[in-house]
């Protein structure tokens, strides 16, 4: 950097720019997760296990009819039951972890970094900042559950065809509207694990340290489990946040039964919009002396 | 320059009153007045953990004031929001980029967040502090004067009026340091208001004409640079055909003071007026003037001087304005 050197003249000008929009700002989110290889751990591990399941299942050649769950008893029948299994299993804990991994990382360690203070003496309000990332945390939560169910739904058709399917009520349905039932199921899931995304947000913005937040959210929603399995507690189950990772069964019924998927949308709304308000205000007004 | 009012215009580039911030049992920042005025090249001085850090962020908006307020062009961070920071650039410590992304990404990202049309100016940016050639490379490779470097690029995209630098040369070797002041003069020059924090004294000597010394957190002086150095420690070295009777001369001169022999010279302390009428004296004894020399005291002797005064509990007054003799905090 030599000043002799000539430099085009850089006259200040008083500002008048257009400031960017929340959009923007959510773009650039994306793409910083893109650039991060930690961002690909999660959605690795939610495809690989589907793999796996279904390498074991071919190589194993178990019956599995007469299982207690319907699709288990269907897996070599119909591909599609893979998908439905894989979320089945990845719903209570692999899963929420993915959506954790992100959501607690998402402010914290931009403040331990230091990048925080950059981003923050932009053009850009807070709000924009904490709105574009918790939609970031929410996009990539959402990319890992659809891609572990693509996945999953490609190998189990790979393996064992595109078939009609029977679902919770008993009744066939044909293939095609089984692949609808199969993301639908998925995107419904989507409401409980969003919920745990806006309680990393909010453990994100409040200890700045992206493992606290991580072991925070998931130690959360293990601690939401047990109490679901205290005996006694019965009455209070249907308001923890665990139970209703099972909100998507009531679409694989015919008719559908959308009681669960209604519940499920008030009680996670009570877990989390007090998080999203919370974790704002922090972020809104807290000291950025990292970095 | 302009001149710094005692009743600031609230559209002065920075304007801090009765600014602290506490941590709490810890007072970092402790009344902190601050103006800085258009055209400015503004130092922010003391010892590390004296509290200008925290008084940047809190320009910045970063952190919130425990007490007080301060406006950059008239708008409070803490209520304007990213509006305050409008033709304000700069960085507080060391600045800081995503590692993973190269230093043009990272200009991106940054223009993006500017809004307008701050990603036209990244070739220039990056041409100004002549980092075109490595701009692909990730910022995990750079070293730590590139980084610095970047800091002020990132900072011109917003084509600021007012920059905020927070120690840039430290960490830079010789001829980086050399090359930051020549870069931050030469903006200085093209407009651009600076308020430069650092606790390098030959740094703010030579760029800047206003400063601000700050200890423990409180401002123990606040002017022009000239006036503190002129009024805070003037004095003469004379040299006469005989140094004995002269000192006996000085010795019995009023307004006078501190005379003493140094390197086959006299040192003493006076005003103009005094030295006047001393030397008229030297003259009616016969005693023929060599030399008589006016010594400024440097910047680093006055800096000590106010720290370790304000360190002796002598404690900080408010800042001088323009128009009245200079105050030196516990100075008499």
């Amino acid at each position: 950097m030599s000043a002799t050197s000539p430099a085009p003249a850089l006259l200040p000008a008083p500002h008048t720019a257009r400031r960017p929009r929340t959009p923007t700002v959510y773009r650039w989110e994306l793409r910083k997760l893109v650039a991060q290889k930690r961002s690909y751990l999660g959605l690795f591990l939610g495809s690989l296990i589907p793999v796996i399941f279904v390498v074991v299942q071919l190589l194993v050649q178990h019956d599995h009819r007469g299982a207690d769950n319907i699709f288990a008893s269907q897996i070599t029948q119909s591909g599609l039951a893979t998908p439905v299994l894989m979320l089945l299993f990845q719903s209570f804990f692999l899963l929420p972890l993915i959506a954790a991994l992100v959501a607690g990382d998402i402010v914290a360690a931009e403040d331990g970094n230091g990048t925080l203070k950059t981003i923050l003496t932009r053009s850009v309000d807070r709000g924009q900042v904490y709105a574009a990332k918790a939609l970031a945390a929410m996009t990539y939560a959402a990319v890992a559950v659809f891609l572990s169910a693509a996945v999953a739904t490609v190998a189990g058709v790979a393996a064992w065809g595109f078939n009609s399917i029977t679902t919770y009520s008993g009744t066939v349905v044909s293939a095609p509207k089984g692949l609808l039932l199969v993301f639908a199921a998925n995107a419904v899931y989507l409401i409980p694990l969003l919920t745990i995304v806006c309680i990393g947000l909010l453990l994100s913005a409040v200890t700045h340290n992206s493992a606290a937040a991580l072991v925070g959210t998931v130690g959360i929603t293990l601690v939401l489990a047990i109490v679901g399995q205290i005996p006694g507690l019965d009455s209070i189950r249907p308001y923890l946040l665990t139970d209703q990772y099972s909100n998507w069964h009531g679409l694989l019924r015919t008719p559908t039964d959308w009681g669960p998927i209604g519940h499920s949308a008030w009680v996670c709304a009570l877990y989390a919009v007090p998080c999203m308000f919370a974790g704002y205000l922090v972020f809104l007004r807290r000291d950025v002396a990292g970095g | 320059m302009p001149e710094a009012s005692s009743s600031p215009s609230p559209t002065l580039p920075v304007v801090a009153r009765g600014l602290v911030k506490r941590y709490r049992e810890v007072l970092a920042v402790d009344h902190v007045d601050l103006n800085v005025c258009a055209g400015d090249v503004y130092g922010f001085l003391g010892p590390n953990g004296a509290g200008k850090t925290t008084t940047l962020r809190m320009a910045l908006g970063l952190i919130t004031p425990t007490a007080g307020k301060v406006e950059l062009f008239g708008r409070d961070p803490m209520t304007a929001g990213a509006r305050a920071l409008e033709g304000v650039a700069g960085f507080v410590e060391a600045p800081r980029f995503y590692p993973y992304l190269s230093a043009r990404k990272n200009l991106q990202l940054l223009a993006a967040l500017d809004g307008g049309d701050a990603a036209a100016r990244i070739e220039r940016v990056l041409a100004t502090v002549e980092l075109t050639e490595r701009a692909e490379h990730r910022v995990r490779g750079y070293s730590h004067g590139m980084r610095q470097r970047l800091g002020i690029a990132a900072a011109l995209l917003r084509e600021p009026r007012l920059l905020i630098l927070d120690e840039p040369a430290t960490g830079l070797d010789p001829g980086g340091m050399r090359d930051m002041r020549l870069l931050i003069r030469r903006l200085a020059d093209e407009g651009i208001t600076v308020l430069l924090s650092s606790h390098q004294l030959p740094e703010v000597q030579e760029l800047c004409d206003r400063v601000a010394i700050v200890d423990r957190g409180r401002v123990v002086y606040e002017g022009a640079l000239a006036d503190l150095r002129r009024q805070g420690g003037a004095g003469y070295r004379l040299r006469t055909t005989d140094d004995t009777r002269a000192l006996e001369v000085a010795r019995r001169h009023e307004g006078v003071d501190n005379i003493h022999q140094i390197d086959g010279a006299l040192g003493l302390q006076a005003d103009e007026q005094h030295v006047g009428t001393l030397s008229l004296a030297l003259g009616a004894e016969g005693i023929g003037i060599l030399a008589l020399t006016p010594e400024l005291a440097t910047l680093e002797d006055l800096f000590f001087r106010l720290t370790e005064e304000s360190a002796a509990g002598n404690g900080a007054q408010p800042p001088a304005p323009e128009d009245t003799p200079v105050r030196l905090a516990g100075a008499s």
